[in-house]
């Protein structure tokens, strides 16, 4: 019983290979440069990249109201 | 509508092997029977073992891993940093601690932000799961659990509930009220169940299902409402230590990391494995999808965190120093994918340029372990947990 097991579990890392292989590919130049052309075109809506002044920026350091 | 119906069992011993364990509800030949997902793997490969040896099925197992190799050494034309040299340098960056929330009693272990951007539900040692609007410093909910070591929260999509679990096995769903004086700990419910510690989970775009990854080396989809098993994704040789989903316009796949230093993309609808990357030294702590779906980065013990390009299909960059020694126990991306943070075991928080590959910037406050590091869902700030009892806030 054991020797069908192996090769149920031998025919699984067959078949998942299989699948991998098929896949297709692109060039990393051109992988590389989607990826930096979606960052170009986010970087003016990125806060943490630009930095934001005090007043825009929510978690600015806490004001104490008082009565006038 | 089926004219057939019986009752669905979604926790018990398995129809095939005996085992005790979360069900999966199938028709064999007209017949309705519940099996392990583990069985129902093994169904799948048994009708073609006609005229395949053991031998036969090894030899072609090393051909397609050289194959494999060579195909996706003949893509590697240029690295990332090449690419990336004509654009302009980070400008300095000016992040500091806005806030310190201190009130757990013992390491925190995870976090997670809310939709609406301020609040936040962390996790800790001490077996306490806390709800925090990061604005105020409100603790707004704080929730015991029965066992230590919560390793795992989440927040609902629409903010009405949070998930958690870590040593008890399971994955637990609090809804919230408005209503203070409510007793959260009395409406939980049970959703997911695992044969050992829960490491991760997160909700897919609803509140209705749950996506887990756990110590059993397994990850799994759940419907929160009948704690149903969905799919059962098996494949990696040791515990899962993290998982994170596409960005909703990629479609339905996620990704998984674990101690077998393998990061796998899994389809959610089939539970099948569809690509696999196996480059780091150490276990795989985190991993996380880049804004536009097409990468992700994973974190290591071996120091080091790479990005894994997906349409390229192999590694495109790696993120190290040789000053830098200390394992990386979590990472996200700013809003563009421009930065990468990475909170490490020396108890900094490091930032890297993702398209240059170099560090751009650190941050310093903790005073133990950095265990997990997020940024908001509209990326003005990133919050850090760490094992000195205290989340930050850094904007």
């Amino acid at each position: 019983m054991s020797g069908s097991s192996n090769i149920i579990a031998m025919k699984k890392v067959v078949q998942q290979l299989r699948l991998e292989a098929s896949i297709n590919r692109v060039k990393v130049s051109q992988a590389a440069a989607d990826l930096q052309q979606f960052c170009l075109q986010n970087a003016h809506q990125d806060p943490l990249l630009t930095g934001m002044s005090s007043s825009t920026n929510p978690f600015r350091p806490q004001k104490v109201c008082s009565f006038l | 509508m089926c004219d057939q119906t019986f009752m669905a069992i979604t926790f018990g011993p398995c129809d095939n092997c005996s085992t005790t364990s979360p069900l999966m509800n199938i028709y064999i030949k007209n017949e309705p029977t519940n099996y392990c997902s583990f069985c129902v793997e093994m169904m799948a490969c048994q009708g073609l073992l006609k005229g395949e040896t053991l031998a036969s099925l090894k030899n072609e197992s090393e051909s397609l891993k050289k194959k494999l190799e060579e195909e996706r050494a003949k893509l590697h034309d240029v690295e990332l940093h090449q690419v990336a040299e004509k654009i302009e340098v980070v400008s300095a960056l000016s992040i500091k601690t806005r806030r310190v929330l201190k009130g757990h009693g013992n390491k925190v272990l995870c976090m997670d932000w809310c939709k609406d951007k301020r609040r936040l539900v962390s996790s800790s040692q001490d077996g306490k799961v806390i709800v925090w609007d990061g604005f105020t410093l409100n603790k707004e909910h704080a929730v015991p659990m029965p066992c230590t070591w919560v390793m795992a929260c989440a927040y609902a999509p629409s903010g009405c509930a949070i998930a958690c679990g870590g040593l008890d096995n399971k994955c637990s769903v609090y809804p919230l009220s408005l209503d203070k004086n409510e007793n959260l700990a009395a409406k939980k419910k049970s959703v997911a169940m695992h044969t050992n510690y829960l490491s991760g989970c997160t909700f897919t775009n609803s509140d209705m299902q749950i996506l887990t990854s756990s110590g059993d080396g397994t990850c799994a989809l759940w419907d929160v409402e009948s704690g149903q098993l969905l799919q059962s994704f098996h494949g990696h040789t040791a515990d899962v230590l993290s998982l994170d989903l596409a960005p909703s316009e990629t479609g339905n796949t996620f990704v998984s990391g674990g101690c077998d230093k393998k990061a796998n993309v899994w389809d959610m609808r089939s539970g099948q494995n569809v690509q696999s990357f196996e480059t780091h030294e150490s276990d795989i702590n985190c991993v996380k999808y880049y804004p536009s779906g097409d990468a992700f980065a994973s974190a290591s013990d071996d120091a080091t965190c790479r990005l894994y390009d997906l349409r390229a299909d192999r590694e495109v960059a790696v993120y190290q120093k040789d000053s830098i020694i200390f394992g990386v126990s979590s990472l996200d991306f700013s809003l563009s994918g421009r930065l990468l943070f990475g909170g490490y075991n020396d108890y900094t928080i490091n930032i890297w340029d993702v398209l240059k590959g170099n560090r751009v910037s650190m941050l310093f406050g903790h005073e133990n372990r950095v265990s997990t590091v997020k940024v908001s869902p509209d990326g003005t700030s990133v919050c850090s947990a760490s094992w000195d009892n205290t989340l930050r806030i850094w904007a």
